[in-house]
């Protein structure tokens, strides 16, 4: 009964800041005059344009899935079971580009394979291939956190005996050790597909405007051309496809083992890791490379060497809101207060969906409150920021004109993060200890604190980490909010890119690099706790 | 607590007669003590906060904001969408509890929109001279004031032709001429406000039935896509620092931030034959919780001083004509006699046809 009540809680906050302004936008698209008109959104499913949108959204997500998969997994091998120099810089490193902010990995990516760009010459400026590298350089890090995590924690012996009885390093792998990641890979695998299919300011900066997907169209169709019923569609076919999904990544997640703190011993690098070590190189280079991209661009100024444009980060510039490091004064207290809601609601959640079961449909009840808690990875951000706006403007939830609302919406995209970090470590807890605890007289608080918090506070502060990470990057939810005059960093990135003149482009920069060292630094300390599987799925 | 009262006190008096002298019309002429009394106690503005939305372009001196807010004891906050499309959606998604009272930066693109959707509520503001040619037809010249204007038009980065010795061009069919191919930078029509003014003028060039074929021309000549101005100006246009091709899509201002340092002239000049005029609106919301606020508001934003600093802080031209521009500006931001015109009813009647009919053309 406590846990139901526990229960409520998130569920109660996940209907208000989720259901209810989702709903609202589809009721504006579905029921335009308090009636059900189901005819305007059935024919925009059948437009040709419509199936083209899906098809593109379908494969440039599947081949971006694939790619970062393909290059994920060995670069997992690679940083979490081989000792190579310098692998928990690269691990921070491959976390960069995840919190970074969308309009600034497009701008790094123009920089790189733009007209202007050093690597013009491989001709992907407007190809759809420039938005599958950006979204691999995006998700690479939840594959090899996921993957890695898990592998980790996994017995060498099996491979080893596999090994010994003559088996190659490939049939080692196939028959020994990807059964035993199977879960993990399918479940990191699924997510980057969500975020891929509902990637939404990558596509719109890369795409050039040839290729659009679903998120990019249910934009357009929002507020260019109005025509809200076509948006519902799109909306509600996004919906059908991201429930599909994390059904599949569920399934895949059961098989998974849960997350045991096994001393990892990692080994010296032998020939037969060749290729791993190389695809690690190849995973580091896609990191670095636009990372490093935006670097030189913020210290050239006219064709020059200089520091300017760092600068003016400080110095008020009277056609903005905000300076940059004022900017990322509002973003840091943005980013504190979404980290708490956050981190309440994830614990609460981990704490609900991983107590011991004791009937079927109750385990049944607790796998769809765990899926419910990701949903909001895969809807889209335009319907959910115009639905924001649009029902929560009165009593009782009259938070439209809040402050509170930017660190709402940024918890809301943090805390899936959060719940798929503390699950599999508390779901590790065995049941006993707590059932030895309350037998010597423990009551229930004291039994979380002695049990569950005493393995649980690592991982619950990386965790927080992540979160204020995710949320000092976040651009999307915040954009579709009306703001006021005190933007977040991400958000004055994008107005100083908008902005005439060279300097505020190479400010915009500056301040992206800025960004960059914030979080990096943020997950640097995070990286230092070594809980492993922090931000993987 | 005295103090506090009298200090009260004295601001209501300024404030009064600061709203007296805006709603006599920004006149100081024929108004005198009386009747600005009786004004004041019409409008109890003194103490309460206006909202006013507007896109993220918007900026205003911190110290006029200030004066406005000693002036009339009102209290202004600004919220900013992130363009003009997204302001005009969710002020539409709002509309029977508004989230500001007063919205500025809704052009003639987006305008019939919001007029149809019964956003704004009617006010006539006392308009400066040079501002009335600009207002929108039918209803919706009491409706939305114009505060700004800016021409786009056709850019083109002069110092790269000169270094590589060959002609500029000079319309819009020269864009989709070969011996200019690969060279110019367009931003979206369905993901910004440029390029869709870019769209219009070309259909107000060509007419319906003929512009599609001029676009099949322009993008089968390299015209590049991007997604808003920033790409394409920063970007792909050789006068911007970034791209490689010296023709863009930009406005009439433009030329008037590319000064050459070492000679004083503009490395880039507008093509005057190929802008569309988009003029940007202030209007008190229907619905709006302070509406006499709000009024004051667009008062404000019509006034001498916001008008003389729009070219600084959003890059535009004052609708006032009496205002001195700045000197690059005068000499540099050349205007458009004769720009190409669409109407904006037109434009609302037309847009989704347009844009899905611009889309599949330059998708294919």
């Amino acid at each position: 009964m406590g846990l139901v009540a526990l229960a409520a809680g998130p569920v109660a906050v996940l209907g208000v800041f989720f259901v209810l302004p989702v709903s609202a936008m589809l009721g504006l698209g579905l029921w335009p005059d308090g009636e059900l008109t189901l005819a305007p959104a059935l024919e925009v499913l059948g437009r040709e344009r419509t199936l083209r949108v899906l098809g593109f959204t379908v494969w440039v997500s599947a081949a971006a899935t694939l790619g970062t998969v393909l290059l994920g997994v060995p670069t997992a091998f690679a940083l979490h079971r081989l000792r190579i120099p310098g692998a928990r810089a690269i691990r921070t490193l491959l976390v960069v580009p995840f919190v970074l902010p969308t309009v600034v990995v497009g701008v790094a990516f123009d920089q790189l394979l733009g007209e202007a760009g050093p690597l013009r010459f491989l001709g992907l400026g407007e190809s759809p291939f420039a938005i599958v590298l950006a979204m691999i350089f995006f998700n690479l890090a939840v594959v090899v956190r996921t993957v890695g995590g898990a592998w980790e924690s996994l017995d060498p012996r099996a491979s080893e005996a596999a090994a010994a009885l003559g088996a190659t390093p490939w049939q080692a792998f196939r028959v020994a050790t990807f059964p035993a990641l199977r879960g993990a890979i399918v479940s990191a695998a699924s997510v980057v597909f969500l975020f891929c299919a509902t990637a939404f300011g990558l596509v719109l900066v890369l795409g050039g405007l040839k290729h659009a997907t679903i998120e990019t169209e249910i934009y357009l169709l929002t507020t260019v051309l109005f025509d809200l019923p076509a948006a519902a569609a799109l909306c509600l076919l996004q919906f059908v496809v991201v429930i599909g999904l994390l059904a599949v990544a569920q399934r895949a997640r059961r098989g998974q083992v849960a997350a045991q703190r096994v001393a990892a011993v990692r080994r010296a690098v032998r020939w037969p890791d060749l290729p791993a070590v190389v695809a690690a190189a190849v995973g580091a280079a896609l990191v670095v490379l636009p990372i490093g991209s935006l670097l030189v661009r913020s210290v050239r100024v006219d064709g020059g060497w200089s520091f300017d444009n760092f600068r003016r980060l400080g110095v008020e510039d009277p056609t903005l809101p905000a300076t940059v490091v004022e900017a990322l004064g509002n973003s840091l207290r943005t980013a504190v207060d979404a980290t708490w809601m956050a981190v309440l609601l994830g614990v609460t959640v981990a704490v609900v969906v991983t107590r011991r079961s004791h009937s079927r449909t109750e385990r049944r009840l607790r796998g769809l409150l765990d899926g419910f808690f990701m949903l909001p990875l895969g809807v889209s951000a335009v319907t959910l920021g115009f639905g924001f706006m649009v029902a929560l403007d009165e009593p009782p939830v009259n938070l439209r004109d809040s402050p509170l609302l930017v660190p709402i919406a940024q918890a809301l995209v943090a805390l899936p993060l959060v719940v798929r970090t503390l699950v599999p470590v508390l779901a590790g807890i065995d049941d006993r200890q707590r059932q030895a605890a309350a037998s010597l007289g423990a009551g229930p608080l004291r039994t979380l604190a002695t049990i569950d918090l005493a393995v649980v506070w690592q991982p619950l502060v990386a965790a927080a980490g992540f979160a204020f990470a995710v949320s000092l990057g976040e651009f999307g939810a915040t954009a579709f909010l009306a703001r006021d005059d005190a933007p977040t960093l991400p958000v004055l990135i994008f107005d100083l890119l908008g902005s005439p003149g060279a300097h505020h482009y190479g400010t915009a920069v500056a301040g992206a690099v800025l960004l960059a060292g914030v979080t990096a630094s943020v997950m640097f300390l995070v990286e230092r706790l070594r809980v492993p599987g922090v931000g993987g799925f | 607590m005295t103090a506090h009262l009298t200090r009260r006190r004295t601001r209501i008096t300024v404030a009064a007669t600061a709203v007296g002298l805006l709603v006599s019309g920004c006149s100081l002429i024929g108004s005198d003590d009386t009747e600005r009394e009786q004004m004041a106690e019409d409008a109890p503005v003194a103490g309460t906060t206006v909202v006013l939305a507007t896109h993220s372009s918007f900026s205003m001196p911190k110290k006029l904001v200030k004066q406005f807010e000693k002036d009339t004891g009102v209290t202004l906050k600004v919220r900013s969408s992130s363009d003009a499309g997204e302001l005009t959606t969710q002020l539409v998604l709002n509309k029977e509890n508004p989230f500001a009272d007063v919205a500025f930066g809704i052009d003639n693109t987006f305008a019939s929109r919001a007029i149809d959707e019964d956003v704004f509520a009617e006010y006539a503001a006392a308009l400066p001279p040079g501002a009335a040619g600009l207002r929108l037809e039918g209803s919706a010249a009491d409706r939305l004031t114009p505060v700004d204007q800016a021409s786009v038009c056709v850019n083109v980065d002069t110092a790269w032709f000169a270094e590589n010795d060959r002609a500029q061009p000079t319309s819009f069919d020269d864009l989709a001429d070969p011996a200019w191919r690969d060279l110019t930078a367009i931003p979206g029509a369905t993901t910004s406000s440029p390029g869709l003014a870019f769209l219009l003028a070309t259909i107000a060039e060509y007419g319906e039935g003929a512009w599609q074929t001029y676009w099949e021309g322009l993008m089968g000549n390299g015209a590049k896509l991007s997604q808003g101005w920033t790409d394409a100006y920063y970007g792909d246009f050789t006068g911007g620092g970034e791209g490689n091709r010296p023709i863009v899509v930009s406005y009439d201002t433009s030329p008037a931030f590319t000064i050459d340092e070492r000679t004083g002239e503009s490395t880039t000049v507008a093509l005057l034959d190929t802008c569309f005029r988009q003029v940007e609106y202030a209007g008190v919301l229907e619905n709006a919780k302070n509406p006499a606020a709000a009024k004051l508001v667009v008062d404000f934003l019509l006034s001498p001083e916001v008008q003389a600093s729009l070219p600084e802080q959003m890059y535009v031209f004052p609708v006032d004509s009496r205002v001195e521009l700045p000197a690059d500006w005068a000499k540099f931001a050349v205007q458009p006699t004769d720009p190409r015109e669409v109407t904006a009813d037109d434009i609302d009647a037309h847009r989704q046809e347009w844009l899905t009919e611009w889309t599949d053309i330059t998708t294919r």
